[in-house]
């Protein structure tokens, strides 16, 4: 429960801060992608399905508020989360390369499929430009607020799991 | 402790495949109904304005807050020699400003003799708060604190300073939408002021990085269209009222086909430093299809019953 309420309350703020204070301090109009950054990292702590339902959840807000068709950046980002379960089976909390590694990944390919389905079935065939000016600078800004932001998310995540051990605990003794 | 020892059952869990597979499901459905309806407007707006709009006042307010904050570093020893340039300045405005003071009241009796009507002064305008910006990098968009229950409705006009920032495109109980004019699927049909040839300004994310924006269909056989003629919307759009300053043309080429130009213009408004917006809750008069076969309708009959008229009188004759 407690983990839920925090999950809940990560995934609104992240959400917040990058349309208010990240537009603020936006380098060549670019904001990093917070909710990319957290859908991978709970994917890779905690497995498909909760990957799956935080990248759901953080798309769909994303649909209300800046999307043009709700479900589209649900059914990406949701993707992406479940993909990135799939390699909870490596992921080791002392690791920091994986996660560094998923995230630029999965941010070129939120990139790549948001130009498909939004731009190149408009018309919009220069991918070169798009790439250079859309999607790379915001997978750097992306890294480089993953390096900061990801060590709390692990953080959280540890505490949570060291309170739910302890509880299991109490129960069996 | 309870003699009685329920046996442990087996709790039941989805699959994450089949979860997967459900969600998807959800999402393609949502997806078509947005292309389909509009149903879904309503409530997800609403649920979503009472979670999320008051915590994005709060960050959106510290988050200017902050930039102020990092401005005024950054500038800090520049702004002690501008000091000391402006305050010389200020005593030769000053002395400036009591003359201008004085035409100023002039002008202002002038005007109102001959009602002078300023160029977007009859239309009513609603003021309101940028809270969100896009929170992807695709598109241009906005958020503001004022929603239905404001008096807002879609497609309403909205203008900043002088210029036009866009309309409304999605309206929550106490936020709404703007698609900017520069925003990749934005198009907005347009007229050159001083040779009064109807284009349509296209938004255009490739050209909005060198601060432009395209038009297009632009008939100027006479070559009357130079570089800094103003940009206003048109009459014929159904969307915008017209007579709303767009910006400036900045270049003009001929198109492949040598009938059409083609070319940029610079925009009034700076999208980059939007903080307060006007919104003209005046709306563009709108006509339905079936109003406008109605009307025709009418027209036919009235045809007729010309006709008809006629052919008595020519019997008569």
């Amino acid at each position: 429960m407690k983990r839920f309420i925090i999950t809940v309350i990560s995934i609104i703020t992240l959400f917040v801060l990058q349309g208010t204070l990240f537009r603020e301090f936006d380098f060549g109009d670019t904001v990093p992608n917070l909710l990319l950054i957290f859908t991978v990292s709970i994917g890779l702590m905690r497995g498909d399905k909760a990957g799956m339902l935080v990248g759901f959840f953080g798309g769909l807000l994303l649909d209300i508020f800046s999307g043009q068709t709700i479900g589209l950046y649900a059914l990406i980002l949701m993707y992406i989360g479940y993909l990135n379960g799939g390699f909870s089976m490596i992921f080791f909390p002392e690791d920091v390369k994986l996660p560094m590694i998923m995230i630029l990944v999965s941010d070129f390919i939120y990139g790549f499929c948001v130009y498909v389905i939004l731009f190149l079935l408009r018309g919009r065939t220069d991918f070169s430009f798009y790439f250079k000016k859309i999607i790379l600078p915001e997978c750097i800004y992306t890294i480089v607020i993953t390096i900061m932001l990801y060590p709390l998310i692990l953080f959280v995540h540890k505490k949570l799991k060291k309170d739910e051990l302890r509880k299991a605990h109490k129960f069996v003794s | 402790m309870s003699p009685i020892i329920k046996p442990e059952r087996e709790k039941f869990t989805l699959p994450g495949k089949y979860l997967l597979f459900i969600l998807t499901i959800i999402c393609c459905i949502l997806m078509v109904l947005t292309f389909t309806t509009d149903i879904f407007n309503k409530p997800l707006n609403y649920a979503v304005g009472y979670v999320i709009v008051p915590y994005q006042k709060g960050i959106s307010a510290i988050g200017s807050y902050l930039s102020d904050k990092k401005d005024s570093l950054v500038n800090v020893y520049d702004l002690i020699n501008e000091n000391q340039e402006l305050r010389n300045r200020i005593a030769e405005l000053e002395d400036e400003n009591t003359k201008l003071i004085q035409d100023k009241y002039e002008l202002n009796s002038l005007k109102e003799l001959y009602e002078l009507d300023m160029e977007y002064e009859s239309y009513e305008k609603v003021g309101a708060r940028v809270i969100y910006k896009d929170a992807g990098n695709w598109f241009s968009t906005f958020i503001i604190d004022k929603g239905y229950k404001d008096g807002i409705a879609p497609d309403m006009n909205v203008i900043c300073g002088n210029g036009l920032v866009g309309r409304i495109s999605v309206v929550g109980p106490n936020w709404s939408r703007i698609t900017s004019i520069i925003s990749d699927n934005s198009n907005v049909s347009a007229t050159i002021l001083k040779s009064q040839d109807n284009i349509i300004v296209m938004g255009n994310l490739e050209m909005i990085k060198d601060g432009a924006i395209p038009f297009s269909q632009l008939k100027d056989e006479d070559n009357k269209v130079n570089v800094g003629d103003k940009i206003v919307t048109s009459s014929i759009s159904d969307k915008y009222l017209p007579g709303i300053l767009i910006g400036y043309v900045s270049s003009v080429t001929d198109d492949p086909n040598n009938l059409t130009k083609s070319g940029t213009l610079l925009p009034a408004v700076d999208f980059e430093h939007i903080d307060n917006v006007l919104i003209i809750t005046q709306q563009k008069q709108f006509v339905s299809d079936e109003e406008l076969e109605e009307g025709l309708n009418k027209l036919n009959y009235s045809d007729e019953a010309i006709n008809e008229a006629e052919n008595e009188e020519q019997k008569d004759d």
